[in-house]
C-alpha cells in the first residue's frame, strides 16, 4: 500500500432541513485500501458516499480526489448506487445498463460504438453475467441486477469505487463473487469504498473501516481499530462481535 | 412519442398539469390582445405551461409535498384561474371572445394551414432533439444519481426533456383540447409499453399509435357529423391502450392467462407421470401394468391427464391396467434435470 491519500474529506457537514445528517466529518482515505463504512441505520453511510460524489450539496466541507477538487476528477470515480434506487422495470436490456458506464466518457451527444460495446461486454464477463447480456433487467434476480451495477461501474475503469450497500439482498454465491471483483480491484491498486450492514464479515472482506454515527467515531485499519470499544461508541449499545484474529 | 417520457419517470399526470396550466395563458393572450390569433394564444399557453411546470419542481423540491400533490394543487390552481378569465372574457362586449372554449375540448377544424406547418416544424425539432440527446435522456430516466456522477448536468436534461413536454402539449391544445390531452400523450406510450421491452423500440411504437389515432380520429369524426375530433382521437387512442393491455404478446392479460393455464397443465402432467415413475421403478420391467385404481389416491390425476399422456406415448392402457413406456420413462427421468435447467 502506497501512502497517497485517494479521497481527502474536510469539516463536511450536511442536514436535511434543521437536523445535522453528518456532522463535521474529517477522513483520510489512503490509495489501494479495500474500505467498509459501517453504522446503525440513518448514520449518514450513504449520505457521506452521495456528498463526495456530489450528488447531495454539503452545508460545509471540501471534497478532494488525489489533491483536486472531484468535478476535475470525475473520471477517476465510479458509483454503485443502491439497487433499490431504481426502476428495474425501465424498458432496456442488462448490456444497455452496463453500456451506460461508458457515456461519462463520451460527454455530450457522442454516441457508444463499438469500443464500447466491447468493454461493456468484458465488464458482464468479468461479473459472470455474459449469458444474461440481452435479458431484460426486470427478468433479472437481484443478485443478477445487483452484479450489472457493479459491471457498469468496472466499464468506467476507474481508481476509486464508491458503492452503496452491494451485498445488500444478495445470496451467497453472489456475495462471494462480487468481494471477490472487490479483491481484485484493490489487487489493482484501486481504492474501493463500501457502505457495509453486516459487521460479521468486515474482517474477512475489508482492510480498513470507517465507524460512521453522524460523527466520524474511528477511522483506521481493521486490524487495529476493528474492536467492541469503537462497535460500542458507534451503535450505542454493547455491543460484541465475535472477531477472528 | 414524448408521452414515453413522462411515463417512463411516472409522472403521467404532468401532462394533464401542463395542460391545465396552459388555459390561463391562452385568456391572458387574449386578454391582451383582444384578437383570436392562434399562435399569440398558444405562446401564451406555453409561457403558463411552463411557469406551472416549474412551479410543481419547485414544491416537490423545496417542500416536503408528494409529486402526486404538488400536480393536482397546480393543476386546479391554473385551472380555476383559467375558468376565471374565460367567464370574465365571456362577460366583455367583443364579438371576438365567441369560441375561444374550444381551447377546452379542441377542435380540429378550426386549424389553419400555418398551424399544421407549425406542429409539422416542432415535431421535427423534438425528433432531431431527441436523437442527439438520446443516451442522455435514457440515463437521467434509469438512473439519475448516476448520471449526475458521470458528469452530466441533470438538471439541464431534465429541464430540456420538461420544455419539450410542455411544447408538444401546448400544440396538442387545438386539437384535442385542455381537459383531454394528457390522454393524447399517455395513451401511446401506455399502449406502446405493453408491446416492447426496448426504449427506442417504445419511443417509436408510442409515436405510431399517436400518428394513428389522430389519423384514424379526424377521419371518423370528419365522416360524421357532430363529432368533435378530440375526444374521437382520445377514443381510439384509448382503444390502442385496451386493445395493447389484452393482446400483447408479453405483459397482455389474454396471454399471460394463456400461459397461466398451459403451465398449470403441463405441471399437472408432470406430476402424474412422475408418481408413475415412483411405482414402476420398484419393478424391473419399467412397462409392467399397474391398476388405474391406485392412481386415485394421488390428487393430480384425472381421466383427462391420463388419456393425454397416452396421446403423447408415455403410457399405454389395457382395460384396467396402465403400464408406462420407455419413451415415458426416460422424459420423467430428464423432467428434475430439466427443471434444475430452467432454474439456472
Amino acid at each position: 500500500m502506497s501512502s497517497k491519500i485517494a479521497v481527502q474529506v474536510d469539516d463536511l457537514t450536511v442536514a436535511y432541513n434543521y437536523k445535522p445528517v453528518l456532522w463535521d466529518i474529517d477522513l483520510e482515505i489512503p490509495e489501494g485500501v479495500l474500505m467498509a463504512i459501517v453504522g446503525p441505520n440513518g448514520a449518514g453511510k450513504s449520505t457521506l458516499i452521495k456528498s463526495i460524489l456530489g450528488i447531495l450539496k454539503p452545508i460545509a466541507g471540501s471534497v478532494s480526489i488525489y489533491g483536486k477538487s472531484y468535478d476535475k476528477q470525475r473520471s477517476l470515480v465510479a458509483y454503485v448506487p443502491q439497487k433499490g434506487s431504481v426502476d428495474w422495470d425501465f424498458p432496456t436490456t442488462a448490456l444497455d445498463v452496463v453500456m451506460m458506464g461508458t457515456y461519462g466518457s463520451l460527454g455530450w451527444i457522442k454516441r457508444p460504438g463499438q469500443k464500447e460495446k466491447k468493454a461493456a461486454l468484458e465488464a458482464l464477463e468479468q461479473v459472470g453475467m455474459l449469458p444474461f447480456k440481452n435479458r431484460q433487467i426486470s427478468q433479472l434476480s437481484g443478485g443478477q441486477q445487483q452484479r450489472i451495477f457493479l459491471a457498469r461501474a468496472l466499464v468506467q475503469d476507474a481508481s476509486i469505487y464508491f458503492m452503496d450497500e452491494p451485498f445488500q439482498g444478495v445470496d451467497a454465491t453472489t456475495e462471494i463473487a462480487i468481494i471477490n471483483i472487490l479483491k481484485a480491484l484493490r489487487k489493482a491498486n484501486k481504492t474501493v469504498i463500501v457502505v457495509h450492514h453486516d459487521l460479521q464479515t468486515v474482517p474477512e472482506y475489508f482492510d480498513w473501516v470507517t465507524f460512521l454515527n453522524v460523527k466520524k467515531i474511528a477511522t483506521g485499519p481493521v486490524k487495529d481499530i476493528f474492536n467492541d470499544d469503537n462497535l460500542t461508541k458507534t451503535y450505542g449499545i454493547n455491543y460484541k462481535v465475535s472477531i477472528q484474529k | 412519442m414524448l408521452g414515453s417520457f413522462a411515463v417512463l419517470r411516472k409522472q403521467s399526470l404532468l401532462g394533464d398539469a401542463i395542460s391545465h396550466a396552459a388555459l390561463p395563458g391562452i385568456a391572458i393572450a387574449f386578454l391582451l390582445t383582444g384578437a383570436k390569433e392562434s399562435n399569440t394564444l398558444l405562446l401564451g399557453a406555453l409561457v403558463s405551461g411552463l411557469i406551472g411546470t416549474f412551479w410543481i419542481r419547485g414544491i416537490i423540491t423545496k417542500t416536503h409535498l408528494k409529486s402526486d400533490t404538488a400536480l393536482g394543487l397546480i393543476l386546479s390552481l391554473f385551472f380555476g384561474f383559467g375558468m376565471l378569465l374565460l367567464t370574465f372574457i365571456q362577460k366583455q362586449p367583443n364579438a371576438n371572445q365567441a369560441g375561444l372554449d374550444k381551447y377546452l375540448f379542441g377542435q380540429a377544424a378550426t386549424l389553419v394551414e400555418s398551424d399544421v406547418w407549425l406542429m409539422a416544424i416542432v415535431t421535427g425539432l423534438c425528433l432531431i432533439v431527441l436523437l442527439l440527446f438520446w443516451k442522455e435522456f435514457k440515463i437521467l430516466l434509469f438512473d439519475k444519481d448516476y448520471a449526475n456522477t458521470l458528469g452530466f448536468n441533470t438538471k439541464t436534461i431534465d429541464i430540456l426533456i420538461t420544455s419539450f413536454i410542455v411544447l408538444a402539449i401546448v400544440l396538442g391544445l387545438q386539437t384535442v383540447g385542455v381537459v383531454l390531452m394528457s390522454a393524447m400523450l399517455l395513451a401511446p406510450a401506455a399502449a406502446a409499453r405493453q408491446w416492447t421491452n426496448s426504449l427506442s423500440m417504445m419511443v417509436f411504437l408510442a409515436a405510431l399509435f399517436g400518428a394513428f389515432s389522430g389519423v384514424f380520429g379526424t377521419a371518423i369524426s370528419a365522416a360524421q357529423n357532430n363529432l368533435s375530433t378530440g375526444p374521437v382521437i382520445v377514443i381510439v387512442a384509448s382503444v390502442f391502450v385496451m386493445f395493447s393491455f389484452i393482446f400483447s404478446p408479453n405483459r397482455g392479460l389474454l396471454f399471460r392467462q394463456i400461459r397461466f393455464i398451459k403451465n398449470r397443465r403441463d405441471l399437472e402432467l408432470h406430476k402424474t407421470l412422475s408418481f408413475m415413475f415412483n411405482i414402476a421403478k420398484t419393478h424391473e420391467n419399467i412397462s409392467h401394468p399397474h391398476t388405474i385404481k391406485i392412481l386415485n389416491n394421488f390428487q393430480g390425476y384425472t381421466k383427462g391427464t391420463l388419456k393425454k399422456l397416452v396421446d403423447k406415448n408415455y403410457v399405454t392402457l389395457n382395460g384396467n391396467m396402465w403400464s408406462l413406456t420407455q419413451e415415458g420413462f426416460e422424459t420423467v427421468s430428464n423432467l428434475y434435470n430439466q427443471q434444475l435447467k430452467k432454474d439456472e
